[in-house]
């Protein structure tokens, strides 16, 4: 080890502060884990098999569909992004993101986080683009693979859909959104709330089971529902709705982005606020 | 350098640390005493700026360590060895910490050398022992190379050859300049490590001084006798100002040194089976101190 002289010195050689830095060392912390590389292939893997199934069942099921459903195969995007697969993922990225945050408060880990980084408020925002750089990646290649998989077994039936249709495109696009936006979501409720199980049951509530209280029949109760994460992608992944009469109120395309892209960027600022102020 | 100035922390109703001051100087390995719940490692928290104070400050090398937006290169701390994340080995854990830093794996590799851990580098934490685990914190500690150390019970789960290994580390960091802090809350680990000791109790000052002058304190020397004439002998030794506790078969006496008690023995004609003189160890002056001063305390209220 190098002999220590003077201070000043020292601290002289101290290299600058630099955020890049933050990144990279969250970087190291996220994929040294075994758990980082599992889950991401396993949480691609299902969704894309849950695809590749509901492309399945409506090949077997063509033959005795009405003429009209045969030509105009509304069932095709459906395939492609479905439910069960998604809002599994949903949970899944919530989680992952989540323990970026919690596994340090449960080990402790974040004090020698903090002293070692004292700019606490930095620490945060590096968690957060490395989450939404991981997951953002990760959820290209869900929603290409998903799209790309079920649309292939349709080709048998001619009932698939392009991925140069616009709507198509908007659908892909807000699936692989879909992924970082829970998870920073999920990174963000870690920071509020400290403690891992109660992250988790409040991350699965909100998104998973909050959405489900709303109806569209009422005008107030589907404004409050069009607000949620999962139900802004589910219209972001639908080609066609009735317009908006007495009794049904959907979401315009325009507001369902903005929710997405809304909830990590309203969540992250009373996280920075609370961790730069909270004893650790 | 470290100064704490005035610190009190409150936990809601609970206080903690109360109007603590003290100075850890360079050069030296300052131990820092007290019982379990004195408030030690609740001082070294807000020293690194975790908590923030009720009131009061402390600051490192003059200025408040939360202020840096980096702190390997100014205090290098290991609180506690378990708090790391099981799933890493110890080379990913180290190399996350120091790229947050700046710091190059080079380093990685020295400090693993350093601490002995190089074999046992690409092993995940989870599987270390606590010895281990605190090796791994010392490294920690070391990876920016800076001015000041603190570590909180460092000793905990090493084995002989680590405890001798890490207080040769601690003499040798202050021997480079460097300010040692060392937390513990057994006194007989201090005596074979630190010049200076800060004791606290109940969340205050106790002491804070070199830690000579501390055993001295503590109680005075004694000396034992053993003699079949003790009756003879306890009036003799009374009569020339010594205290005397009599037991059946010997004699524990204060305020006389050996040579005096066995020249009295001798004029008196008493025959000795033992005459030996025991100094006070540091954990009984400790003892003495934190409990005479845990008594007033009680006795306050």
């Amino acid at each position: 080890m190098t002999m220590y002289a003077h201070p000043t010195a020292a601290r002289a050689a101290a290299p600058r502060a630099r955020f890049t830095d933050l990144v990279a060392a969250e970087w190291i912390k996220l994929w040294s884990l075994r758990s980082t590389p599992w889950t991401l292939g396993l949480a691609t893997l299902f969704v894309v098999g849950a695809a590749a199934l509901a492309a399945k069942a409506d090949y077997d099921n063509f033959p005795f569909y009405e003429p009209e459903a045969q030509r105009e195969h509304m069932f095709s995007l459906g395939d492609a992004f479905p439910q069960e697969g998604y809002l599994t993922l949903m949970l899944v990225a919530a989680s992952l993101g989540a323990l970026t945050m919690v596994s340090e408060y449960g080990s402790g880990l974040i004090r020698t986080t903090t002293a070692a980084v004292p700019a606490r408020g930095a620490v945060v925002l590096a968690k957060a683009v490395v989450t939404a750089a991981v997951w953002s990646m990760a959820g290209v290649v869900v929603a290409v693979g998903s799209f790309t998989v079920s649309q292939a077994i349709l080709a048998g039936r001619d009932a698939a859909v392009s991925i140069s249709d616009p709507v198509s495109l908007r659908a892909v696009a807000a699936s692989a959104l879909l992924a970082p936006v829970c998870a920073l979501i999920g990174l963000c409720l870690g920071v509020l709330i400290r403690h891992a199980a109660t992250t988790m049951v409040t991350g699965a509530f909100l998104l998973l089971m909050l959405p489900t209280m709303f109806s569209s029949d009422k005008r107030w109760s589907a404004e409050l529902g069009h607000l949620m994460p999962g139900i802004a992608w589910n219209r972001l992944t639908t080609d066609w709705m009735p317009p908006p009469h007495p009794g049904y109120y959907p979401a315009t395309v325009t507001e369902s982005w903005l929710v997405l892209a809304a909830w990590p960027l309203v969540l992250l600022i009373p996280a920075i606020l609370a961790v730069r102020r909270r004893d650790v | 350098m470290i100064e704490v100035i005035g610190l009190t922390k409150r936990y809601g109703g609970k206080t903690a640390v109360d109007d603590l001051s003290f100075t850890v100087r360079p050069g030296h390995v300052t131990g820092f005493l007290g019982p379990n719940g004195a408030g030690k490692t609740t001082t070294l928290r807000v020293i690194l700026g975790l908590d923030a104070p009720t009131s009061g400050a402390a600051t490192v090398g003059g200025v408040l360590f939360g202020s840096h937006r980096r702190g390997l290169h100014h205090v290098g701390a290991l609180l506690d060895a378990q708090q790391v994340h099981g799933g890493r080995s110890a080379t990913a854990h180290l190399t996350a910490l120091a790229r947050s830093n700046g710091i190059g794996r080079r380093r990685v590799a020295e400090v693993l050398a350093e601490v002995g851990l190089t074999d046992a580098a690409h092993r995940r934490v989870g599987g270390f022992s606590l010895g281990m685990k605190q090796r791994l914190g010392i490294a920690a500690a070391l990876l920016g190379d800076p001015p000041v150390l603190m570590f909180d019970e460092p000793i905990n789960g090493m084995d002989p050859e680590g405890v001798r290994w890490v207080r040769h580390l601690f003499r040798r960091l202050a021997a480079e300049g460097r300010t040692v802090f060392l937390s513990s809350h057994l006194m007989t680990e201090m005596e074979h490590t630190a010049d200076h000791l800060v004791v606290i109790g109940q969340g205050r000052l106790i002491a804070a001084e070199p830690l000579r002058v501390f055993a001295d304190r503590g109680t005075r020397r004694r000396v034992t006798v053993r003699t079949p004439q003790t009756a003879v002998l306890a009036a003799a030794l009374t009569a020339a100002g010594a205290t005397v506790d009599t037991a059946p078969d010997h004699l524990a006496v204060r305020g006389l040194s050996a040579e005096r008690v066995g020249a009295l023995a001798f004029t008196n004609a008493v025959e000795l089976h033992e005459l030996t003189t025991r100094t006070t160890s540091l954990e009984e002056a400790f003892m003495e101190i934190t409990a005479g001063h845990a008594d007033h305390l009680a006795g306050s209220r």
